[in-house]
């Protein structure tokens, strides 16, 4: 066995100290120390974000502790003690009267295991070992599986995002009943856009999920919306691009929300998706679907759908903040951007001192669009004179679609064409939702705690 | 094997409990004396009924860091439940609910815990690592607790031994239980999060006596450090036995030192029995090989009894299940425990993993009277071919519960041809324990991912080590010595004040131990008794006071009122405090009493003195040495006698 293997994680002192002594990592050993200390244990891999000058014991108890290397007076080896962590594998079983639902995977953690490596979890994802772990799955639907990446949300980038869409296609064209995305949730609403776009008029559901709370731990989501999406892809008449999380932190019920109108608002609460400006597409738990509109897309059986899997990667974001100086809208045109979202401030707004760099960018054929950092409302750039000045600027008012949203959407148009009108014609054009015509009142929540009636609601109903 | 039979409680001898191989070990657990929680920001200490909102959650069991599940989290996985937290405001924030991870450990805790395992004389570790320790009961809504050791090893003196330490963690105290019924259970959370340590002892005390004077030293010694919270629930101990041929089992949460002695006496005697019903199971032949059980719906044919409990739960829509245990009539009488029998064994894990909570919850065919009619016990055992030598048992519910309850017992009455299951169990009032969970082992624990080991620096150790106190059985012989009465010790030696007294007895103060030692002990309680806030009092005070006195400033009598004065005002004016008199000021004051005493006429002249002594020592009080004055006037009046009045 290679030295990385056999000392996994270990460098420099401890190493050496290993080296001398003849331990290994899973070693079971008893060790002494200068200051006369004893302890017995097994010898676990190091994290190598960790120092270099402890080596980890775990002892009868179970419980890890560190000892410092350069304090090790002897090592008695007793014997070898690997770990052999597997979630238990059961053959998903096969029921004819059931859907057939996929589920990709490209990271997140619905069933997972610890990385010794880094310390932190790595998923575990065959349909064995979800059946393994989460037995109800095998209630709802025949489930197959396909790991199609393994990385954290945040490097989830154009290369995925194309490879997923086709992948999606591949399976509505063999027939499949429903698709379920396992994704990281950071930006598992990035991703719900952009397959927005690139998979149009899908005749089944396709549904993103993840979890708040990672799987290794009992109280995690992972398994829950796992359930749910699973159902919500196999059984529900809704054929869209949806985000099935948690509603309430609690473990009651999940919601659907529509790819394009979805964002993370908390970094981290299980409730964390909500749909801004509008209202969810439905509730659901492991019984029942109840949609809470019916303007939704429905299922259907033909296989005429749109693959459109294209993405411009010269396109950037800028979040505007007052004394913001020009040259940051420069460096981007500089660079050879092709488009710009601003997400501006109010209405959608940015400073005078700007004004120049915008006009720089239309002389340079750069697309501009205006979004809003308040999330929820519209860009109403005709209100103020400042809004009109932009727009003569060649800033495009992008309506109420999500900054995030309006980004993903952008790289898509310019992907497909670099003629600015077609662009515009695109971005202004709502494929499912991504822009409203109207927005209703109780599309805006953020209700405020403190205040007496809305300590009643909380009070009554579970968070 | 198993001659031996247990006598009463009160008849045990230390040869007895050693020849059923008695052995036990405690788990203590002691709140420390934060401001805040360990991994939040919460105040610690806060404890309220009320709440604002509720929480939902389930509990499902997740594989161990070497790959294993643990047998506690599948069973109460089984059990489904709905667990609600209900969540105050001012207490829990979103670390408590599991929805934002953990912040850094409380630093201030995990230097008590050092210290404690310094009194321990353990090695402290040199690096921290945090643990997640599974429960899925619910009683932390991450499902598990976060938990790293802080040291290894350590010992006490006891007796002519010592009892030795397997080691000492860091943990976060879990919720409060406010009820448990059918499928749902809720907590308090206020509790949840205050940082406690948890000294885990190898089991090597011999009688149920000698469990409960060791955890009363373990007690003292952390009382000593003057860091941790006292009061109901501050220190709760969880107490292993066990017995020749046994298994180590764990009563939970013994919230009582003297509850211990019947407690323990009260398991190793539930095991030992056990182990003699396994021998006369199999001297009739009744091993795990051989055992025999099956059960059926019998909803229809006692569909029409009288007995409550099943016909409500027939008018319910419920379903009846019986269990026929071969070979078992008779053996659900056995006893266990004082007054406990072996059907009990058998209804607590049916209301705990089937969640059949109403009692009772089973009835049996070794006792029939006031259950069913005899005619329905006739039909029953006909339908369930049974013969003098078999058992029936009887349980109902819903059809998941009355399947889960029918199957655990019949798990359950298999185990007793095995031996002793690994389990935890509740402390009763009455001294009985009765099933609560199986037994956790190693495989419940895993690393948390959210907190980085951290180190513990030498300088750290050193700081710690040199305030912390002397152990108590050392303080306790020094003070021996020191002449201070046997009645102070024990509390002087676990007194927060205790380094101000070794202070003030030596150089250069010097002053009078048994004075210091009665001062430190005895006023407080005087203090609070005038409904002072003593816990106002610190080292500063007494220290203050003690030098007053040490150089003459204020007497003995005046150190009392300054330390009211303290309490009262917030702090001492030295100018108000009474000076001690001069010589000269006491012969004057003495020649005035004498004088006042001399121009009235007495009904009782034998008194004279202690008059005399009234008249002066109330207008000094605090100024003079009584013992001086009382010399001084017993002279006088002496020599007023030898002048013939």
């Amino acid at each position: 066995m290679e030295d990385k293997e056999l000392f996994k994680g270990y460098s420099s002192i401890t190493l050496d100290v290993m080296k001398k002594w003849g331990a290994f990592v899973w070693s079971d050993i008893d060790v002494e120390t200068s200051e006369g200390s004893k302890y017995s244990g097994i010898i676990l891999p190091r994290s190598e974000t960790a120092d270099k000058l402890h080596l980890v014991l775990k002892m009868a108890t179970g419980y890890n502790i560190g000892i410092r290397a350069d304090k090790i007076s002897s090592i008695v080896i007793k014997g070898r003690k690997v770990a052999n962590y597997k979630i238990p594998e059961k053959a998903f079983p096969y029921d004819k009267g059931k859907p057939r639902v996929k589920l990709f995977g490209t990271g997140g953690t619905i069933a997972s295991r610890l990385d010794y490596r880094t310390g932190a979890v790595i998923p575990a994802f065959s349909p064995g070992e979800l059946y393994g772990s989460v037995p109800e799955l095998a209630d709802y639907c025949n489930l197959e599986t396909e790991k199609l990446y393994g990385v954290f949300s945040e490097n989830m980038g154009p290369e995925q995002w194309i490879g997923t869409a086709n992948a999606i296609a591949k399976e509505i064209e063999k027939g499949v009943k429903g698709i379920v995305i396992g994704h990281g949730t950071d930006t598992m609403h990035h991703t719900a856009a952009i397959l927005s776009f690139m998979i149009q008029n899908s005749p089944v559901p396709i549904v993103m999920v993840g979890s708040q709370r990672s799987s290794d731990r009992p109280s995690s989501d992972a398994a829950l919306n796992l359930i749910h999406a699973v159902k919500a892809a196999g059984e529900s008449d809704i054929a869209e691009v949806m985000v099935c999380m948690f509603g309430p932190t609690s473990d009651s019920y999940g919601l659907l929300h529509r790819g394009t109108r979805v964002r993370k608002m908390h970094s981290s609460y299980r409730s964390t998706f909500r749909t801004i400006g509008d209202i969810p597409l439905a509730m659901i738990d492991r019984n029942k679907i109840s949609p809470l509109r019916q303007d939704y897309k429905r299922r259907r059986t033909d296989n005429n759908f749109i693959l459109a899997p294209y993405f411009e990667e010269r396109v950037g974001m800028v979040y505007y903040y007052p004394n913001m100086m020009p040259d940051m809208i420069d460096s981007m045109i500089d660079s050879g951007y092709k488009g710009i979202v601003i997400a501006g401030t109010g209405l959608g707004h940015v400073n005078k001192p700007l004004y120049p760099a915008l006009k720089r960018a239309k002389d340079k054929g750069v697309a501009v669009y205006m979004t809003v950092q308040t999330l929820w409302g519209y860009v109403q750039m005709y209100v103020y004179e400042t809004g009109r000045e932009m727009m003569d600027l060649g800033v495009v008012p992008t309506a109420n679609m999500l900054p995030e949203v309006a980004y993903m959407k952008l790289c898509w148009a310019l992907g497909q064409t670099s003629d600015l009108e077609k662009v515009k014609e695109i971005m202004l054009d709502p494929i499912n939702g991504e822009t409203t015509d109207r927005e209703p009142s109780n599309g805006y929540l953020v209700y405020q705690g403190g205040i007496p009636e809305v300590e009643e609601f909380i009070s009554k109903f579970r968070k | 094997m198993y001659d031996f039979e247990f006598k009463p409680f009160d008849e045990m001898t230390p040869e007895d409990y050693a020849r059923v191989g008695f052995m036990s070990g405690l788990e203590v657990h002691q709140q420390l004396l934060t401001d805040q929680k360990l991994f939040c920001r919460c105040p610690a200490g806060k404890y309220q009924k009320s709440y604002n909102a509720e929480i939902l959650r389930h509990m499902r069991p997740t594989l161990s860091e070497l790959g294993e599940y643990d047998g506690t989290a599948l069973m109460e996985f089984k059990t489904k439940k709905d667990i609600i937290y209900r969540i105050h405001y001012d207490t829990v924030c979103t670390y408590e609910m599991d929805d934002t991870p953990p912040f850094q450990i409380n630093e201030q805790a995990l230097d008590i815990a050092i210290e404690v395992g310094m009194l321990l004389d353990a090695y402290i570790v040199d690096e921290l690592h945090i643990a997640r320790k599974q429960y899925l009961d619910g009683s932390i809504p991450t499902g598990f607790q976060r938990t790293a050791i802080t040291s290894v090893g350590g010992r006490i003196p006891y007796k002519d031994r010592y009892i030795n330490i397997i080691q000492m963690s860091i943990e976060e105290d879990s919720c409060r239980e406010t009820s448990d019924v059918g499928h749902r259970r809720v907590y308090l959370t206020d509790r949840l999060g205050m940082p406690l340590i948890e000294t885990v002892t190898y089991p090597e005390m011999k009688t149920p006596q000698e469990v409960a004077e060791v955890n009363q030293i373990l007690r003292r010694l952390v009382r000593s450090t003057g860091r941790v919270r006292t009061g109901v629930g501050a220190g709760r101990e969880d107490v292993n036995v066990s017995v020749t041929g046994g298994t180590r089992v764990e009563i939970k949460g013994v919230p009582s030192i003297k509850r211990i002695p019947l407690l323990t006496y009260n398991e190793a005697m539930r095991q030992w029995n056990l182990l003699r019903m396994r021998e006369s199971l199999a001297n009739k032949g009744i091993t795990p090989e051989t055992f025999k059980a099956n059960f059926e719906d019998v909803t229809k044919i006692i569909k029409k009894t009288h007995f409550k409990p099943i016909a409500d739960a027939i008018q319910n829509g419920f379903k009846v299940n019986c269990v026929k245990l071969d070979g078992f009539a008779g053996y659900l009488k056995w006893q266990t425990q004082t007054d406990t029998y072996f059907s009990k064994e058998i209804s607590d894990r049916v209301r705990v993993i089937a969640c059949l909570t109403t009692l009772p919850n089973i009835i049996h065919s070794d006792n029939i009277s006031e259950t069913l009619a005899s005619a329905e016990w006739v039909s029953l055992k006909k339908f369930m071919n049974v013969t003098a030598d078999d058992a029936l048992i009887l349980v109902w519910g819903d059809d998941a519960d009355a399947l889960m309850g029918a199957n655990e017992i019949i798990i359950r009455a298999r185990e007793a041809t095995i031996g002793i299951p690994s389990e935890t169990r509740q402390a009763y009032p009455d001294g009985t324990n009765g099933f609560e969970r199986i037994l956790p082992g190693p495989e419940r624990m895993y690393p948390d991912t959210d907190l980085p080991p951290k180190p513990i620096t030498d300088e750290r150790k050193k700081l710690i080590r040199s305030r912390a106190p002397e152990q108590i059985w050392i303080r306790t012989q020094k003070y021996t010595k020191l002449g201070v009465p046997d009645d102070l010790i024990e509390e002087l030696a676990i007194s927060r004040f205790a380094s101000s007294f070794e202070m003030l007895v030596a150089e250069p103060f010097n002053i009078d131990p048994v004075f210091v030692a009665t001062a430190i002990i005895q006023y407080p309680k005087r203090l609070r008794k005038r409904g002072l806030p003593i816990e106002k009092l610190t080292h500063d005070e007494f220290e203050r006071v003690f030098k007053l006195y040490s150089s003459g400033k204020i007497l003995k009598d005046a150190v009392l009122i300054a330390l009211d004065m303290f309490l009262r005002n917030g702090e001492i004016d030295e100018s108000k405090l009474p000076s001690p008199c001069t010589d000269e000021e006491i012969n004057i004051r003495v020649g005035m009493a004498m004088k006042q005493i001399n121009h009235i006429t007495l009904i009782n002249p034998e008194k004279k003195y202690e008059i005399v002594m009234g008249i002066i020592m109330d207008d000094l009080r605090g100024r003079v040495d009584g013992k001086m004055v009382s010399k001084m006037v017993s002279s006088k009046l002496n020599s007023e006698m030898s002048n013939g009045r």
